[in-house]
This record gives structure tokens, sequence and C-alpha cells, in this order.
């Protein structure tokens, strides 16, 4: 396996790698070893960031991740056994602009949201934020040009070929096609999030 | 043993360094948006420096404590009166039981930080005292009425003269940054039009982010980037060619290219900085 590292500012690096398998397996094989100068390690769709205690320790993280061992397969995202079920209005604002990229109709964005099954492939970007794969395709969706300022707390978006829930009102740059009333991140619950990773999903359509 | 709040402006919220080690859950660190005058209201007092302290947006702050207390006020530079009396600002002040405590509005900067000694002792979430108003971890914003207790988070007595020295700056700012992760992803001349123009900090700021304003930075490269982690002081480019420069409360992934990720002593200037304030950058190349 080949991986690039990429600095990100003064203390941190990015992993680079060229898909989820690989970025799997150096994840956990970073979780197993504990390295010193590690603040914490951030997995997304095909990087690991890692996050130092300082700049001088850059150096030394970088050369012990070059040394990891990836023989191992990464055991992680393991599916589940239980689907959880996930009732969704489908009445966000882009779900037309959505339906108008994809060249077929909203009902069409709608079936093919509800059609498939939807595994959770990494945590990020807020607490309670997952990022689902489906199953079966068809709504790769780009970002919006420019991100919204608010997107309203419930809210069920697409970008790329993810899908995901806002957990609370934020900024953000997702395609909205609809909401949820699902309680994503409650810090009384263990876990706090509903959506970790390798929880499969599959969206009811609530009645209009 | 309390400092007791009678009136706010904006917004107050209890920081400190924050909770780091979460982002794989998708908690950011959050934490003092200009570390460096939190450490330094820290240190005036002889608080350990992730002692909680009380971040307060554009002054208006009014409370008095309920004992003997020592305090300092450091970050944007402001007016503070004890007792109806000016004292000093970044230095340690004695205050008696009962007195109360007001901060103006700052002459220049966003945020004046408020210390006790001992720090304020709020419950701790996931490790931090650190209220993220974005994600509501942590402490809710401090509100007319509140209580907040003292702690004894201290790191040793409070020192003499020369603990240190405030310097939110006003004016223009030069601000130091490293190249990349993805600033591959933009043409030569988004590159050099990066440092050799000025941005204008834009009204749309939070403690999650400020917008940039100048001419739109082209990518040499069409498609969607895939989400990937973030850090305080990254530079995000949406595909308007537009920054956005991530502070303390930012996202812990996003899925827009960071062309270049400032210093972080460099990032608590910017959390001070008020719309309309002209910011340049100078950028080094990192290899790993």
């Amino acid at each position: 396996m080949t991986f690039e590292l990429r600095p990100v500012g003064e203390r941190a690096f990015l992993i680079d790698l060229t898909d989820a398998q690989e970025r799997r397996r150096v994840d956990a094989a970073l979780r197993r070893t504990s390295i010193d100068g590690v603040v914490e390690q951030v997995a997304a769709a095909t990087t690991v960031l890692v996050r130092c205690t300082d700049p001088d320790a850059v150096a030394g993280v970088a050369a012990a991740v070059r040394a990891l061992d990836l023989t191992e397969e990464a055991h992680g995202n393991e599916a589940t056994s239980d689907v959880v079920e996930l009732r969704v209005r489908y009445d966000g604002e882009d779900l037309d602009w959505v339906a108008e990229h994809l060249g077929i109709d909203a009902d069409e964005v709608v079936s093919r949201h509800t059609g498939q099954l939807w595994t959770v492939e990494f945590a990020g970007f807020m607490p309670g934020f997952g990022y689902l794969i489906g199953s079966d395709g068809g709504l790769t969706v780009p970002r919006r040009e420019s991100p919204r300022t608010r997107i309203p707390a419930g809210s069920v978006a697409l970008a790329g070929d993810f899908t995901g829930l806002y957990p609370r009102s934020s900024p953000g740059g997702w395609q909205l096609i609809g909401t949820s009333d699902v309680d994503l991140w409650n810090a009384d619950r263990t876990p706090p999030a509903l959506l970790v990773p390798g929880t499969r999903v599959r969206f009811v359509e609530e009645d209009r | 043993m309390s400092l007791v709040v009678k009136a706010l402006g904006p917004l107050a919220l209890v920081e400190d360094l924050g909770r780091p080690g979460y982002g794989h859950l998708g908690v950011c660190p959050s934490g003092a948006a200009d570390r460096a005058s939190h450490r330094l209201a820290n240190t005036l007092v002889g608080n350990a420096e992730d002692a909680a302290t009380v971040e307060v947006l554009l002054g208006g702050l009014r409370a008095s404590v309920t004992t003997e207390a020592v305090i300092a006020l450091t970050g944007a530079p402001a007016a503070v009166n004890v007792a109806g009396r000016p004292v000093a600002f970044g230095e340690a002040v004695h205050v008696r039981a009962g007195d109360d405590i007001a901060v103006g509005a700052p002459t220049h900067g966003l945020r004046t930080y408020l210390a006790v000694r001992g720090g304020f002792a709020v419950a701790p979430v996931l490790g931090s005292r650190s209220s993220d108003p974005t994600t509501g971890l942590g402490p809710a914003p401090v509100t007319v009425g509140d209580e907040l207790p003292f702690g004894d988070d201290t790191a040793g007595d409070v020192p003499g003269v020369d603990a240190g020295t405030a310097f939110v700056r006003s004016g223009d700012l030069l601000l130091r940054a490293v190249w990349g992760p993805r600033d591959h992803w933009f043409t030569d001349e988004a590159r050099t039009a990066f440092t050799a123009k000025a941005w204008e900090v834009s009204a749309e700021g939070d403690r999650v982010g400020v917008r940039l304003l100048g001419s739109a930075l082209e990518r040499s490269r069409v498609g969607e980037l895939a989400s990937e982690g973030l850090v305080r002081g990254a530079i995000q480019v949406p595909a308007n060619g537009q920054p956005i420069v991530f502070l303390a409360d930012h996202p812990t992934t996003g899925g827009y290219p960071v062309i270049a990720v400032i210093r972080d002593e460099d990032v608590d200037h910017l959390a001070q900085a008020r719309p309309g304030t002209r910011v340049r950058f100078v950028c080094e190349r990192r290899t790993l």
C-alpha cells in the first residue's frame, strides 16, 4: 500500500489513501499502535488526519506512521445485526435541484433514497453526524457551490456518494432533500451517537 | 465563592483549552477562540493554563463576586471598572466580596477574557469546560443570573509584575500559514493571488469560522473532494472561490479543499479581527 503524507499546518498531517478499504486498514493500525505525540486521529472517506501535540512531534509521528504494520486486515465497519429505520419527510429545499441534476423526478429521488440499505462509513463533521454509503448508489450529487450559513437540525442531505443527517442546525454545503425528527446525538446515551460506523439504516418516507 | 452575572453583551461563554481526542466522533476540540489571551489571563492570576475563563464578546459584562477574589482581563482591550473605579487591563486585580465588575466595549478586537484565581468550576463535558454553542456541547452560554463557581485550578501564587503583556493587534494582519494539504487543487495564479492580495474579514463570522472577501481563487481541477479532517486555522475554499478560515468550533471534517493552514498562534489574531480588517498571508511549504 502506498500513501502520501500531506502537512496540515504545523502540527498535523493527512494520510492520503486511495480508497476506503485502505483507509480502514491504516486507521485501525494507527489506533492499535499508540504513537507518542498523537493527540487525535480523524478518519474520513480516504484519509486519516493525525493531529500531534506540537510542531516538533510531527516528524517523529510521520516516521512512525510510515513504519506501521499494515498486514492485519481491518475489522472495522462490520455490519451490526439490526437495521435502524429512520422516518423522513422528503421536503428538502434542494430536492428538485437534485432531481434535475440526476435527470429524474423528485419521486424517483425519494424511491432511490428509501429503496436501498445505507451503512455508516465514518463519523465526522459534528457530534452525531454519520457519513452513510448506499448499497445501490444512483444518488451522487456535488455539494453546493457555496455552503449555507445555517441548515436546520434534522435535515437529511446528499453530497458525493454519501447521505447524512444534521443533528443540530449548522453551516453546511450538502444538498437538502428532507427532514427527520430522530435524536441523533444524546450526551446521556451510550454511545451518544445513534449513527456509529457500521450502523445500517433504511429510510422510510413519512406521509406527505 | 462564585461570580454572579448581572448583565451581558452579545455573548459570553465559559472556555478552557478544549476537548481534544474525540475528533473521530465528530467532536471538535472547541476551547478559547484566542488561546494566547486565555492563557495570559490564567497566568496573571496564577492558574493552570487550561483553567476555565469567560470569553466575553464585545464587552457588556457586569457581574459581582461573592467572596474576595483575584481577577484578570486580557484579549480585546476594554475599560474595566471594579466597584465603580477604573482598574488596569492585563494585570491581576484584587476584588472584595460584593464588588461589581463591569467590562466595557473593547476599543479593538472582539473577545475579552475574564479569569478568576482558581478558574470557573462549571461541570466538564468530555473532559472540558468549553462551551460550543454550535454543537451544544459543554456549558450553555452564560445568562443573566448565572452563578459561576470558583474552582481550585491554580498553578502557583499570583505572580508579581511582568507576567505577560496583552497584545491583541489593531489594524491589518499578516498571518503565517503552511501550504496545503490541497493547494495543488488550485491554479498557479490562484496560489500567487492568495498571498499577493489582501483579504477582507467579512461580517459573516463566529467561533466556527470567518469568511474572507477577495478575488475568487480558481481551481486547477474539477470534481469533488472527498470529506477529510479539518483543524483550527484551516483555510477552506468552497466552489465559489471565497475562503473560509475555521476557528475553535470548526467542523471535524469538510469537503472543500484546504489551500493552507494558519499557524496556531496566528489564528488567535484572526479570532480577534473585526469585520473589515484586511488580512494578508505568507505561506511556507513543508514536506514530510
